[in-house]
C-alpha cells in the first residue's frame, strides 16, 4: 500500500507537467492577446508591457522560465488585474469556493444517499417517485434559475436569510446556506440517482438473499451487508465532483456576491490573461489528480477485493 | 429410519407466479410433498421447471415484485410459514431451516470477512453467545467442513477462497445453528468434478450426523442417486413423479422419468456406440398452460385424453404418486375427454 501510495503521488508530477505544457501552449495559440482591446495601444506602450512580461522572447525561453516559476510556487502576474500576482488572487478566493463547496456536497451527499436508500428500499412508492422527480429537477432546472428561486423565497418573502453576500465580508454565517442548497441540488439529483440504482442492484444480489436466508432484519442487511458495495459508485463519482465543486462556479458567485475562484476560470479566458489562466488550470487538475487518488484509496479500504 | 416417519416440512399445493410483461408465469403450480425428519429427498427436473423457486418460495425468498406466492401452505413442524409475521419467519430463517445456494461464488458477501459473516449468523439466532464462543464454534464449523487452517483462514475475505471452499464456507454457515432442515439449492453445480463429490460428501455426512432433512435440489439424477431416500420430479411447475429412489430407478411410472433416467450416460450398459437417448422438444412455456398434460407434446405415449385435461395423480404403488393418464381407467379417461368437448362447445 506506502509503496502504491508513493508510486501515485510521483506519477502526478509528469500528469501536471502535460497539462501545464498544454494549456502554455493552448493558450498562446487562441487568437488575440492579453493586451488587445478596442483601441489599439501605441506601439512602444506595448514593446514596453511585452517586455515587462517578458512576452517578447521566443516561446521556449517563456516557457522555460516560466516553468522555473511554477516550480518554486510561483504563478506569476496577472496580465490584467495588476495590483497583485496570481497567487494572490487564486488563495484569496479559492478558500472561499472551498468552503461552499464542501457544505454544498455534505449537503448532496447526506440527502442524496439517505432519499436514494429510501427510494431504493421502498421501490415504487411515493418516496421513490418523490426523490425521482427531485433529482429530474435538479439535472434540468439551471443553476441561474434555482438561485434566484430560492432568493425571491427564502430572502424576499420570508425574510430568514440573507440574499447575498458572504461571511468573510461580514456578513454572517447564514450567507453560505442559499449558495450552498443552490450549488447542492444538481449534485444531490446525480448522487440520489446513482445511490438508488446501486443499492437497488445490491439488493438483488446473492449475497443479499443469503443474508435474508440466515434470518437477518432488513435494516441490518442494509447497513452491513448493503452499504459498502452499494457506496462504490458514489466513491468515483465524489472524487471528479469534489473537484468540480470546490473550484467554484460562475452562476452562483454572481447570483450571490460570492467572492470565489469560478469568476478567474471564465474572465480570465475573455482578458486572455494566460498566467491566470494557467494558474487556475493547474489549481484545478492538482485538486482532480489529488481526489481521483483518494477515491483509488477509499475504493481500496471499501473493497478488499482491490489490493495495491 | 424409514418406519419412523415424521413430518418435518409438509409442502401442500404450493403456488408460486411471476407477473411479467408476457403475461403471469406459473412457476410452481401446486407443489406438495412432505420431508420428514432426518431424510434427504431430491427435488429434480430440467432448467426452468421451478425447483428454485419452490425452495426459494418455502423460505419467502422469491423476490416481490415481480414473484408472489398466491396459494398453498407450508408447514414446518406444524406451523404455516406463509402466515407467519416476518419476526417469527426470521426465527425459521437460518436458524431451522438454512439454504446453501447455487453459486458460491455470488453467495458470500464479499465485503465482509468469512469471520463476520459466520459470527453474525451465530450471533444472530443464539443472542446469549459472545463474539468469542461464536468465533470458536465457527472455527470448529470450518474445520468439521474441511478448511485447512481454519484459525487463520477464517479472517480472510471471500474472494481469497476458491470455488469449492466457499461453498463449504457456505455449508457451514449454513449448519452452524443446527438446522433441522438444508435445503441445498444445486449445490455443486458451479464446481468442477471432484470438488461435487467432495460436497455432496460432505453434505450427506452431516445430515448422518445432526440428523438435518435435506432437501436437494438438482438436475443430476446420478447425485440424487447417491443420496436422496425420495425423489420428486418437477416438470414445469408440478411435481409429476414421487417416490423411493430405489422404486423410482427400478420402476419409473411417468414417461419424463423414464426419458431422464435413460438420458443419463452409464458405464455398465451394452451398445456403447448406441447414441445417448434424449427427450425430444424443450420444456413449455409456463405461461398460460393450457389445461392438459404439459409433457404431452414431448411424451412418446401420448394419448387423446392427454391434450384434453390435466392427469390427476395415481398411486402406482405404496408412496409411488404419479400425474399421468398411463394409470387411469378406461371410463375416466372417456369422461376426461368428453368433459373437454362439452367446455369447448361452451
Amino acid at each position: 500500500m506506502t509503496k502504491y501510495i508513493i508510486k501515485r503521488l510521483l506519477g502526478m508530477i509528469p500528469t501536471l507537467l502535460v497539462i501545464i505544457t498544454l494549456s502554455f501552449f493552448i493558450v498562446r495559440v487562441a487568437p488575440g492577446g492579453p493586451f488587445d482591446g478596442e483601441r489599439a495601444l501605441p506601439e512602444e506602450v506595448l514593446a514596453n508591457i511585452e517586455a515587462k512580461y517578458h512576452l517578447d522572447e521566443p516561446v521556449l525561453q517563456q516557457y522555460g522560465r516560466y516553468l522555473f516559476d511554477v516550480v518554486r510556487g510561483d504563478l506569476g502576474p496577472s496580465y490584467k488585474y495588476v495590483d497583485n500576482d496570481v497567487n494572490y488572487y487564486i488563495f484569496t478566493s479559492l478558500p472561499n469556493s472551498a468552503v461552499l463547496g464542501v457544505v454544498a456536497i455534505l449537503i448532496a451527499l447526506i440527502f442524496g444517499i439517505l432519499f436514494g436508500i429510501l427510494a431504493a428500499i421502498y421501490q415504487n412508492s411515493w418516496i421513490d417517485y418523490l426523490t425521482m422527480g427531485l433529482a429530474v429537477l435538479g439535472i434540468s432546472i439551471p443553476l441561474f434559475v434555482i438561485g434566484p428561486l430560492l432568493q425571491l423565497v427564502f430572502a424576499m418573502k420570508l425574510h430568514w436569510l440573507p440574499i447575498s453576500g458572504w461571511y468573510s465580508t461580514g456578513e454572517g454565517y447564514s450567507t453560505i446556506i442559499l449558495p450552498a442548497i443552490s450549488l447542492a441540488f444538481a449534485y444531490f439529483a446525480t448522487i440520489a440517482r446513482l445511490t438508488r440504482s446501486s443499492m437497488l442492484e445490491t439488493l438483488r444480489s446473492d449475497y443479499i438473499r443469503t443474508a435474508k436466508a440466515k434470518g437477518m432484519k432488513n435494516s441490518t442487511i442494509i447497513a452491513k451487508h448493503a452499504m459498502k458495495g452499494a457506496m462504490l459508485p458514489i466513491v468515483s463519482y465524489l472524487g471528479p465532483a469534489f473537484a468540480g465543486i470546490i473550484t467554484g462556479s460562475i452562476v452562483i458567485e454572481q447570483v450571490f456576491r460570492v467572492p470565489g475562484i469560478g469568476k478567474f476560470f471564465v474572465q480570465s479566458s475573455f482578458n486572455r490573461d494566460y498566467t491566470l489562466i494557467i494558474g487556475v488550470v493547474i489549481v484545478f487538475s492538482v485538486i482532480l489528480v489529488v481526489m481521483n487518488f483518494l477515491v483509488d484509496i477509499v475504493y481500496a479500504l471499501l473493497d478488499p477485493r482491490i489490493a495495491y | 429410519m424409514k418406519d419412523n416417519k415424521q413430518p418435518i416440512l409438509e409442502i401442500k399445493d404450493l403456488q408460486t407466479h411471476f407477473k411479467t410483461d408476457a403475461g403471469v408465469v406459473k412457476a410452481v403450480n401446486g407443489v406438495s410433498f412432505t420431508v420428514n425428519k432426518g431424510e434427504t429427498v431430491g427435488i429434480v427436473g430440467e432448467s426452468g421447471c421451478g425447483k428454485s423457486v419452490t425452495n426459494l418460495s418455502i423460505m419467502r425468498l422469491i423476490p416481490s415484485p415481480p414473484g408472489k406466492i398466491v396459494g398453498g401452505e407450508v408447514l414446518f413442524d406444524g406451523e404455516n410459514i406463509l402466515d407467519l409475521p416476518e419476526s417469527e419467519l426470521r426465527e425459521i430463517r437460518g436458524n431451522k431451516i438454512s439454504m446453501i445456494f447455487q453459486d458460491p461464488m455470488t453467495s458470500l458477501n464479499p465485503f465482509l470477512k468469512i469471520s463476520t459473516q459466520m459470527i453474525e449468523t451465530i450471533r444472530l439466532h443464539e443472542k446469549d453467545v459472545d463474539k468469542q464462543e461464536a468465533r470458536k464454534r465457527s472455527i470448529e464449523m470450518l474445520k468439521k467442513v474441511g478448511i485447512p487452517a481454519a484459525e487463520a483462514r477464517i479472517d480472510s475475505y471471500p474472494h481469497q477462497f476458491s470455488g469449492g471452499m466457499r461453498q463449504r464456507v457456505m455449508i457451514a454457515m449454513a449448519l452452524s445453528c443446527n438446522a433441522q432442515v438444508l435445503i441445498a439449492d444445486e449445490p455443486t453445480t458451479a464446481l468442477d468434478v471432484t470438488i461435487q463429490a467432495q460436497i455432496l460428501e460432505l453434505i450427506q455426512q452431516i445430515s448422518k450426523d445432526f440428523g438435518t432433512a435435506v432437501i436437494l435440489i438438482t438436475h443430476d439424477l446420478g447425485v440424487v442417486a447417491g443420496m436422496c431416500d425420495k425423489v420428486c420430479v418437477m416438470y414445469a411447475g408440478k411435481i409429476v413423479e414421487e417416490a423411493y429412489t430405489y422404486e423410482l430407478y427400478n420402476n419409473p411410472a411417468h414417461p419424463y422419468t423414464s426419458g431422464l433416467i435413460q438420458s443419463v450416460p452409464r458405464m455398465d450398459t451394452q451398445n456403447k456406440q448406441k447414441k445417448l437417448f434424449s427427450i425430444e422438444g424443450q420444456p413449455p412455456n409456463v405461461i398460460d398452460l393450457p389445461p392438459c398434460c404439459p409433457f404431452h407434446p414431448r411424451c412418446h405415449k401420448t394419448m387423446d385424453v392427454c391434450r384434453c385435461a390435466l392427469p390427476p395423480t395415481y398411486e402406482v404403488s405404496e408412496d409411488h404418486k404419479v400425474n399421468c393418464w398411463l394409470y387411469a381407467s378406461e371410463e375416466e379417461k372417456a369422461k376426461a375427454v368428453a368433459d373437454a368437448a362439452k367446455e369447448n362447445d361452451k
